[in-house]
C-alpha cells in the first residue's frame, strides 16, 4: 500500500504552452509530499490538477487505485486550502467550517460536533460565531486548514501555505501546521517554493522546473545526491561556473578541481559545475587549483560569512571564518579537502 | 501645506451651487405650501383625489415591476457573458449593454417602430397570419415596463458582470473541493457574494425608473404615473397641485438616494478580493448553448435599435403593408440637414449640450478641489449639492426651474429665464452637475496629496499646481464623467419637455413632433443621429476609462 496516491504523466497545455510535462509520481498512505520550485514551475498546476480544477491533457489521478481523473473537484473528496485561503467572507468562521460536511450532507448535530473538533485540532475552539474578517491572517489561515479537513477528506492539497503570513508567524505555524497534519495522518501534498519550507514539512520533496519533475527524495538525498545540475543549484546555495571535462572540472585559466560526475562527461564535454560554498576555502596564497578573485560581497552569519568572490571563471559563493576577508579584498579560492566534491552536469542546452 | 484662507472662495461656491441646485427645490416646496399664506391645502387636495394616489402608486409598482424584469433579462446575460466563452463574445458584450448609454426617447421610438401597431414585427405577424389589424396594442403599463426592462437590464447586466469578474475564483474552487455541486457552489456562495452587486443594481434600476418619463409619457395614454403626472397637472395650470406632486416625488426618490447610501456603505464589508475571476468555460455542448444564449438575446436586445435605423431609411408614405420597406433612401438624413426647421434643433442641441457640459466641468472641478481643500462642512455640503440633482427625478428639476425662474425679483435671486435661451442649457446643467462633480471628486480622490505636497515644496504655485500637477490627475475621471455629462444633455427629453420653447427646442422634442406629423422616417433619422452622437460621447468615455 505503499502508492496511496498516483500522478502517472500528467501533462497540461494551455495554448501553446505546457505546463506539466508527463510529471509522475507517487505518496504514501499518511506521506507529506512537498512539490517545491520556483515559479512558472508548473507545481500549481499539479496540484490544481490533483483537485480536479484543471483537467489534463495526458494522464491519469489515482487514489487509492480508483481513477478520479475524471471526477468534478466536488465528487473527489479532496480538502484543499488555497493560497489566500478562499474563506467565504460572508459566513462565520463555523459556517466556513460546516461548508463541506453541509454539502456533504452532514446532520445538524453531527455537522456541530465535527466543526468544534476540527477547530479545536488547528487552536481556534471557539471562534465558531467570528467573522472571517475580523480574525488575524495565522487564524485565516487555521481556518482554512480545518475547514477543509472537516469533512474527512482521501488527501489534502496545500498551495503555498504560508506565503501569506509575515516572516515572525510562519515559523510557528508551520510547526503547527505539521503537527495537525500528523495527528490527522493524511496524506498531503502541498505546494511551496521555499527550500526551509519543503524540507521541514515534507516526509519527500519533488522538486520541479519548467513543467518537469526532476527528482524526488527525502530533503537529504536532493542535498546529498542531486540528480540534475538544476536540483544541484537550486538546493542549497550552490554556485555554478562553466568548465571542460578531463578527468576533473577544467575551469578558466587552466585550474583543475576535482569533480564527481553522476553519468561521466566524455572527455573534453562542456560542463557545468555546481559548487556548495562549503566546498570551497579561501588560501592565503596562489597555488595551482586555486582561482584568483576578488571579494564583492561579504554577508556576515556569526562566526562564519559567506563571500562571494568574482574570478576569472565566474562568480562562486564561499563560506569561510568571519574574518578570513573583506570586501574588495583579492583572494585566492580553492577546493576545500574535506568538503563535498563539486558536481559536474553535462551542459544542458536550455530553450 | 493646506493654506488658511477666508471661506470666501467656498462660500461663493455653496452659493452659486445652492442657487442653482437647492433654491428651486425649496421654491418648490414654499409654492407647494402655499407661501407665503402657509397651508396644507395643496396637501390636503392631492390627498383628497384618487388619481393622484393613483398615480403615486404606478409609479411605485411600475418601478418595483421593473426592478423584476430588469434583473430577469440582466443576470443571466451577465452570467452568459461572464461565465461563457464563444464567438463574438466581447463585441456582443459591450453591445448589449449600449441601451443604457441611448437616451431614454430613443429606446422608446425603437420599441415602437418595432413593436408599436405598424411596427415592424407587428407587420410581420399580421402580414403572416393575414390578419386584418395589427396583432396588439403597445400601450399602458405593459408596454412601459417592456420597454424599461428592455433598457434597465443594462444596469443589472454590467453590476452582474462587475461583480462576477471581481469574485475571487478561488472561493468558487473552494465551495466545489468541500463537495458543494454547481447549484450549491450558486446559492451559497457566488448569489451571496454578488448580494452587493445586484442591490445596488435593484436600486439604481428602482430610481431610474421612478424618473422614468419617456416610456410613460409616448405609452402611457391615460394611465399615469407621478412624471406625466406633474407635466400634466403643469400643461393644464394646477401650479400648485404639481409642485405638491413634485414635492412628493422627490421625497420617494430621497428615500431611494439614503438607500443607496446605506448599501455603499455595507459593501465594503464583503470581504477582501482576491484571486482569478475562474476561466470562462469552453467545453462541449455547453459552447453551442451558450453561443445561441448569446447571440439569441444579444440580437432580441439590440434589434429595436436596428429596426430605427432600417425605418431612417424609408422615405414618407411608401412602407404602408408590406412586411418590409418596399423602397430605401437616404432622403430622411439629407432632409435633416437641408431644411433650415429641421436643422435647427440639431444646432441647438449640440449648443445647448456643449455649453451644458463645459459650464458642469468648471463647477465640478471647482466644488471638488474646494471641498478636497476644506473638509468638513463646507466640503459636505459642497458634495451633497453637487451630487443632489442625481437622486431627483429630472422632472422635479423642471418644475422647480420653471417655478424659481418665472419671477423676475433680483433681491432674492430669481430672474425670469423660462423663455429665454438660457434656461435649457441651465436646466441640462442641473442635470449634468452630479455626473462631472462625482468624477472630479473622484479623480482628486485618487490623487495621492503628497504629490500636491511635492509640487509645493519644489516651489510651484497654487495655479502651477493645479495646471501641472491636479488637472493631469483628475482629466481621465473628469474626462469621462464630462462624457456622460454631454450624453444626458443631448438626449434630454424630460427637462426639455417642460421648459422647451419653439426657438429652442432640441432634437428630442423635434422627434416627438415628427411623430405627431407622421414624420416616421425623419424621427428615426433624429433618432439614429442622436444615437450617433450619444455612441460617440459614449466610446470617448469607454477609450477613457480603458
Amino acid at each position: 500500500m505503499s502508492d496511496f496516491l498516483r500522478l502517472e504523466g500528467l501533462e497540461k497545455r494551455f495554448g501553446e504552452t505546457a505546463v506539466t510535462r508527463g510529471v509522475s509520481l507517487s505518496a504514501a498512505r499518511g506521506e507529506i509530499v512537498a512539490l517545491l520550485g520556483p515559479s512558472g514551475s508548473g507545481k500549481t498546476t499539479v496540484l490544481r490538477l490533483v483537485a480536479g480544477f484543471e483537467v489534463p491533457d495526458a494522464g491519469r489521478i489515482r487514489v487509492e487505485g480508483e481513477d478520479v481523473t475524471d471526477l468534478p473537484p466536488e465528487r473527489r473528496r479532496f480538502g484543499m486550502v488555497f493560497q489566500h485561503y478562499a474563506l467565504f467572507p460572508h459566513m462565520t468562521v463555523g459556517e466556513n467550517v460546516a461548508f463541506g460536511l453541509r454539502a456533504g450532507g452532514a446532520a445538524a448535530g453531527e455537522t456541530r460536533e465535527r466543526v468544534t473538533e476540527t477547530l479545536s485540532l488547528v487552536g481556534l475552539a471557539g471562534f465558531e460565531d467570528r467573522r472571517v474578517t475580523e480574525i488575524s491572517g495565522g487564524q485565516q489561515q487555521r481556518v482554512a486548514l480545518a475547514r477543509a479537513l472537516a469533512p474527512s477528506p482521501r488527501v489534502l492539497l496545500l498551495d503555498e501555505p504560508l506565503s501569506n503570513l509575515d516572516p515572525a508567524l510562519r515559523d510557528r505555524t508551520r510547526r503547527e501546521l505539521k503537527r495537525a497534519i500528523r495527528k490527522v495522518g493524511i496524506t498531503t501534498l502541498f505546494v511551496t517554493h521555499e527550500q526551509e519550507e519543503a524540507f521541514e514539512l515534507g516526509d519527500r520533496v519533488a522538486v520541479l522546473h519548467r513543467g518537469r519533475l526532476e527528482q524526488i527524495g527525502t530533503p537529504e538525498a536532493l542535498f546529498e545526491r542531486p540528480a540534475t545540475r538544476f536540483v544541484a543549484s537550486f538546493i542549497g546555495r550552490s554556485s555554478v561556473l562553466p568548465a571542460v571535462w578531463s578527468g576533473g572540472a577544467r575551469l578558466e585559466g587552466e585550474v583543475v578541481w576535482p569533480a564527481e560526475a553522476g553519468a561521466p562527461p566524455t572527455e573534453g564535454a562542456s560542463v557545468d559545475l555546481v559548487v556548495r560554498p562549503d566546498a570551497l576555502l579561501l588560501a592565503a596564497a596562489p597555488r595551482k587549483d586555486g582561482l584568483a578573485g576578488t571579494v564583492v560581497e561579504r554577508r556576515y552569519a556569526g562566526r562564519i560569512a559567506f563571500y562571494r568572490v568574482a574570478t576569472g571563471a565566474g562568480e562562486v559563493e564561499v563560506l569561510a571564518a568571519a574574518d578570513a576577508a573583506r570586501e574588495g579584498d583579492p583572494v585566492v579560492v580553492a577546493p576545500a579537502p574535506s568538503g563535498p566534491l563539486p558536481l559536474a552536469f553535462a551542459r544542458e542546452s536550455e530553450p | 501645506m493646506r493654506p488658511r484662507r477666508g471661506p470666501l472662495v467656498p462660500l461663493l461656491l455653496v452659493l452659486l451651487l445652492f442657487w442653482l441646485v437647492g433654491y428651486p427645490l425649496v421654491l418648490t416646496l414654499l409654492e407647494a405650501l402655499g407661501a407665503p399664506h402657509w397651508t396644507l391645502a395643496h396637501f390636503g387636495e392631492f390627498a383628497r383625489r384618487p388619481a393622484e394616489w393613483a398615480a403615486l402608486g404606478a409609479s411605485l409598482w411600475i418601478s418595483l415591476a421593473t426592478v423584476a424584469l430588469a434583473a430577469l433579462v440582466g443576470v443571466p446575460l451577465a452570467f452568459v457573458f461572464e461565465r461563457r466563452e464563444f464567438p463574438g463574445r466581447r463585441l456582443l458584450g459591450s453591445l448589449v449593454a449600449l441601451p443604457v448609454a441611448l437616451p431614454p426617447l430613443i429606446g422608446v421610438i425603437a420599441f415602437l417602430f418595432l413593436y408599436g401597431e405598424s411596427g415592424f414585427a407587428s407587420r410581420g405577424i399580421q402580414a403572416a397570419l393575414r390578419l386584418s389589424a395589427p396583432p396588439w396594442r403597445l400601450s399602458g403599463p405593459a408596454a412601459i415596463l417592456l420597454v424599461h426592462a428592455y433598457s434597465m437590464y443594462v444596469y443589472f447586466y454590467t453590476f452582474t458582470r462587475a461583480g462576477l469578474a471581481r469574485l475571487d475564483g478561488s472561493l468558487l474552487e473552494a465551495a466545489q473541493s468541500l463537495g458543494a455541486g454547481r447549484g450549491r457552489v450558486l446559492g451559497a456562495v457566488t448569489l451571496p457574494l454578488l448580494l452587493p452587486a445586484l442591490s445596488g443594481a435593484a436600486l439604481l434600476t428602482f430610481m431610474t425608473s421612478l424618473a422614468s418619463f419617456s416610456a410613460p409619457y409616448v405609452f402611457g395614454g391615460s394611465f399615469r404615473v407621478m412624471t406625466t403626472q406633474i407635466v400634466a397637472s403643469k400643461l393644464n395650470g394646477d401650479d400648485a397641485l404639481a409642485m405638491v406632486e413634485t414635492v412628493t416625488l422627490a421625497a420617494v426618490g430621497l428615500v431611494g438616494l439614503w438607500l443607496l447610501r446605506r448599501l455603499e456603505g455595507t459593501r465594503s464589508a464583503a470581504g477582501g478580493v482576491r484571486g482569478v475571476a475562474p476561466r470562462r468555460r469552453v467545453v462541449g455542448t455547453g459552447r453551442w448553448a451558450a453561443t445561441a444564449a448569446g447571440w439569441g438575446l444579444a440580437v432580441f436586445l439590440l434589434a429595436p435599435h436596428a429596426t430605427l435605423l432600417l425605418v431612417s431609411f424609408v422615405p414618407r408614405d411608401t412602407w404602408t403593408t408590406e412586411a418590409l420597406p418596399p423602397v430605401l433612401s437616404t432622403g430622411n438624413y439629407r432632409a435633416l440637414f437641408a431644411d433650415p426647421v429641421r436643422l435647427t434643433p440639431i444646432v441647438n442641441s449640440l449648443w445647448m449640450a456643449s455649453a451644458a457640459t463645459a459650464l458642469a466641468i468648471v463647477l465640478g472641478l471647482a466644488a471638488a478641489i474646494v471641498a478636497a481643500r476644506r473638509r468638513g462642512a463646507w466640503g459636505g455640503a459642497i458634495e451633497g449639492l453637487v451630487a443632489a440633482p442625481w437622486a431627483l427625478p429630472g422632472t422635479v428639476f423642471a418644475v422647480a426651474l420653471a417655478a424659481a425662474f418665472s419671477v423676475r425679483a433680483p433681491w432674492a435671486g430669481r430672474f425670469v429665464l423660462v423663455g429665454t435661451a438660457a434656461i435649457l442649457p441651465l436646466g441640462y446643467l442641473v442635470r449634468s452637475l452630479p455626473l462631472t462633480g462625482r468624477a472630479a471628486f473622484a479623480g482628486l480622490r485618487q490623487m495621492d496629496p503628497a504629490l500636491e505636497e511635492a509640487a509645493a515644496s519644489l516651489g510651484a504655485s497654487r495655479a502651477l499646481r493645479l495646471r501641472r500637477i491636479v488637472l493631469p490627475h483628475v482629466r481621465p475621471a473628469l474626462a469621462a464623467g464630462a462624457s456622460l455629462a454631454f450624453l444626458a444633455a443631448i438626449g434630454d427629453f424630460v427637462v426639455s419637455i417642460v421648459l422647451y420653447t419653439y426657438d429652442t427646442r432640441p432634437i428630442s422634442i423635434e422627434i416627438l413632433s415628427s411623430l405627431r406629423i407622421q414624420e416616421i422616417g425623419v424621427a428615426a433619422a433624429y433618432g439614429v443621429l442622436l444615437t450617433a452622437l450619444s455612441a460617440a460621447a459614449f466610446l470617448v468615455w469607454g477609450r477613457r476609462e480603458g
